[in-house]
């Protein structure tokens, strides 16, 4: 049974016979089908990417491959030879599909040789042996070229490299496929060459990788191949030759984007926020710019750049040494964000998830956190003022939501940025600094972002838009400062500069 | 040498800490510096190192006890009743007791915050009421005097008199000290059972997907802290000699920061047991100075406190900022 097909399926595809093939992957939550009858295939040694917006049915087809997750009768996983109806995680394990979850799923008190050979302190209790532990460790890191001190705790490292002990640890079970969900998110530029790099080298080798990322730009340089998923459901496969990003994001969500350059001058319109020869030692030095009103002036630069140090100044969180800098004329002295805040300034932290809102809480509790004193009626919080205040921004930002009493979590990445957008709305801020607005949203979800962001400029707002994405500046900000180990190195009008002239002097 | 120093910064200080205090006392009274103060320290601080190296494993596997010095109390009774049926007993039957009724004690935590997902906090505050109400009804708050002469006769395995004429003695519950702190120190950092804790306590959903048995961690860790309050129980009732039921109510907050201060982290994950020893050591030999030199017992608790707060700031931030690299971490935030 289901043997004789197998092996007519083994003759007709010769050369690039699949090491994985699904088909037939059906998979129902409560009554919501989250993947519809859908094909996936992995050859040997490829890099193949799974595109798709949150809710696609990325993850849960991954799950259903690594056997998280059981899909409807009727499935076909073929293997490496093997035919399975379903998965079961130890069986994945066994056969060499790894995985490398967004969070990583690593321990960072312990030290990197446990993480990376972690499956020795499994099954049967018995002593541990550190010795081969370690070996089991410098090994993999040779594999992949990396050398790290492998007794010092994981938390002693940056991100970048727990990224690679998790690949380490991915590469222990003899892998044949890895799949890295995100793995990108939270690297700079440089590091994430690094681990492009280490990618190549992996599929090089022989091991399949199967890339998830939002970031479309990478995903067309390091896949051969790209699955595309739309509402749980194929769209197709394709090659990554003579693909472009508009096409990916396109079949991604059903929809067409004309991106053109937004830029417009306002030379004419009163200084906001003039900053003169700012510094702070180590993380900025002689920051000079001016945004005036309804300006969106866009900084770019790697992670690291001092990009975000310069915003959390402006916002009263870090004490500049040098220089000054004044708000409507204004010369600012914050002594804490308080200040800022009072002052007219709001920053959107680039860690929306952990920093800029409060996931368990409130829609309606998260966007009126920076500004209480609003709602206030005869000296206490009056619900009444919290809901019409909440509601005008819902409707002014057209943030989806079922109630305003439901927990921020349930929404969408882009829905969550825009209530945070509107929490630091809710202020009356004269300069909005947003701080990689578009980190985990949806590219869908991205133009909406950015068509607020145009309308709040419009509106006569100040604003200065961080990102580590060329090309998010390049068309929505009014002009673009380059950013490099602290200082502002460029200077650029995206009307007379060509996008790739900038591309290539940020990512040099 | 570097990377110990890193990775040992929180047991580097506490050493250092130990030895300023100790030297201060030396000059301040003229007992402290003597052998035999040194080894009175010891047989003083068995019982609280002894609970300190259980509370430990709990702290490191991510949840907290309340309940364990109460714990301790029902132990002590519940041994002192048992031995009365069979008779009086002896060393062996009193720890196998004392041992069971610990492990059954600890057990019952495990069960209330496994089964019925209660967090540890609340599940031990409760079963610390419950322990404490039930032995205050059940005793009416009567203390046993009448223990087996084998359980309140001092237990001394080695003696010496020292030139300066001070007797130096390690006494029993020395020796189950050092049992427990090496059988402990064996558990977490030499089996596979232990790095399951560290991993449970350090990334409970990571530990998760790599199949460790959840539920088996958290009976493993109370149960351990169980056993070591039944052991500690047990010795502490021989070194009193006496079974008051309040005895040690009120003890968990003192061996809680003590493990703390030895870099324990609330939270799960982190701890030594070389820095759980120092902790409790720290706290033990600040109150016996005190006590040298005179001071009101009164404020012992005061002055306590103010070196718990002294030691934590110079473990957590001091030490590792004095270290290069720091600066760097800062910036990335």
């Amino acid at each position: 049974m289901g043997h004789g097909s197998m092996h007519q399926s083994a003759s007709a595809a010769r050369t690039d016979q699949p090491l994985l093939s699904l088909r037939n992957i059906n998979m129902t939550f409560g009554g919501v089908k989250a993947l519809k009858n859908v094909t996936f295939e992995v050859r040997p040694g490829e890099v193949h990417c799974l595109a798709g917006e949150n809710g696609s049915g990325k993850s849960t087809l991954i799950k259903v491959i690594t056997g998280v997750y059981r899909p409807a009768e009727g499935a076909i996983i073929e293997y490496d030879g093997d035919v399975y109806p379903h998965m079961s995680p130890v069986t994945a394990q066994e056969r060499g599909i790894q995985v490398i979850w967004q969070d990583l799923a690593l321990f960072p008190e312990m030290s990197v040789a446990e993480n990376i050979a972690f499956h020795e302190v499994l099954g049967r209790p018995r002593l541990v042996d550190y010795s081969r532990m370690r070996q089991i460790a410098i090994e993999a890191l040779s594999r992949l070229g990396i050398t790290l001190d492998v007794d010092l705790p994981l938390k002693e490292y940056a991100i970048a490299q727990r990224q690679i002990v998790a690949i380490a640890r991915a590469l222990v079970g003899e892998a044949k496929v890895v799949f890295m969900d995100e793995p990108t998110a939270s690297l700079t530029q440089s590091e994430t060459d690094y681990l492009l790099e280490i990618v190549r080298g992996l599929s090089a080798s022989g091991v399949a990788v199967v890339f998830v990322s939002h970031r479309l730009a990478e995903v067309l340089e390091i896949s051969s191949r790209i699955t595309v998923l739309r509402d749980g459901a194929l769209v197709g496969v394709y090659p990554a030759d003579g693909m472009t990003q508009s096409k990916i994001t396109e079949l991604m969500t059903g929809k067409t984007f004309d991106q053109h350059v937004r830029a417009r001058a306002k030379d004419d319109q009163p200084v906001v926020l003039d900053v003169r020869g700012l510094g702070s030692p180590g993380q900025f030095e002689d920051v000079s710019l001016t945004v005036r009103r309804g300006e969106t002036v866009g900084i770019t630069g790697l992670l690291g750049a001092g990009r975000s140090e310069l915003a959390l100044a402006l916002f009263g969180m870090l004490k500049p040494t040098s220089g000054t800098f004044s708000i409507d004329g204004r010369e600012a002295r914050f002594a804490s964000n308080r200040d800022a805040i009072k002052a007219g300034v709001a920053y959107l932290s680039e860690d929306r998830l952990s920093l800029g809102l409060i996931q368990p809480q409130s829609i309606a509790d998260n966007l009126v956190i920076a500004s209480l004193h609003k709602i206030l009626s005869g000296g206490l919080l009056s619900d009444d003022r919290k809901r019409s205040l909440v509601a005008r921004w819902i409707a002014d930002l057209g943030v989806k939501i079922g109630h305003q009493a439901d927990a921020i979590s349930t929404l969408s990445g882009g829905n969550q940025q825009r209530v945070a957008i509107a929490k630091w709305l809710a202020t009356d801020p004269k300069l909005l600094i947003l701080d990689s607005p578009t980190v985990g949203v949806d590219v869908g979800a991205r133009a909406g972002i950015f068509d607020i962001v145009a309308k709040l400029a419009e509106s006569g707002l100040a604003i200065i838009l961080i990102s580590d994405e060329v090309p998010e500046v390049y068309f929505n900000a009014d002009r673009v400062l380059h950013m490099a180990q602290g200082r502002i190195v460029g200077i650029y009008d995206p009307h007379q500069t060509r996008l790739e002239e900038i591309e290539a002097a940020v990512y040099a | 040498m570097h990377s110990l120093i890193r990775t040992h910064a929180t047991e580097i200080s506490l050493l250092g800490v130990i030895v300023v205090i100790s030297a201060v006392l030396s000059f301040a009274t003229a007992n402290f510096f003597s052998l035999g103060n040194a080894f009175d320290l010891l047989n003083i601080s068995s019982v609280n190192i002894i609970f300190a190296v259980g509370l430990l494993v709990v702290l490191i596997a991510g949840g907290i006890d309340i309940s364990f010095a109460v714990a301790a109390s029902v132990v002590q009774y519940g041994t002192a009743i048992a031995l009365g049926w069979i008779g009086g007993g002896g060393w062996l039957s009193g720890f196998v007791i004392a041992a069971s009724l610990g492990v059954l004690l600890g057990c019952v935590n495990a069960l209330l915050i496994h089964r019925f997902r209660i967090i540890s906090i609340v599940a031990t505050i409760a079963t610390f009421n419950i322990y404490f109400g039930l032995l205050m009804f059940f005793t009416r708050g009567v203390s046993i005097y009448d223990l087996p002469d084998w359980l309140t006769d001092r237990v001394i395995l080695f003696e010496r008199e020292m030139p300066d004429g001070t007797w130096i003695e390690i006494t029993l519950p020395v020796l189950v000290m050092i049992i427990c702190v090496v059988a402990t120190w064996t558990l977490i950092t030499r089996t596979t059972i232990g790095r399951q804790l560290f991993a449970f306590g350090d990334n409970p959903e990571g530990a998760r997907r790599f199949g460790i048995n959840i539920g088996a961690m958290q009976f493993i860790a109370f149960g351990w802290l169980g056993l070591m309050a039944g052991i500690g129980g047990l010795v502490q009732a021989h070194y009193a000699q006496e079974v008051v039921p309040n005895a040690l109510y009120g003890r968990e907050l003192d061996v809680l920061a003590a493990v703390v201060l030895g870099g324990a982290r609330l939270g799960g994950g982190k701890g030594t047991v070389l820095g759980c020893v120092l902790g409790v050591l720290l706290i033990s030999i600040t109150q016996n100075g005190l006590n040298l030199m005179g001071v009101s017992p009164f404020a012992f608790k005061m002055i306590i406190g103010a070196i718990i707060l002294i030691a934590i700031t110079l473990s957590n931030t001091r030490l590792e900022r004095l270290l290069p690299f720091a600066g760097w971490k800062g910036t990335r935030r």
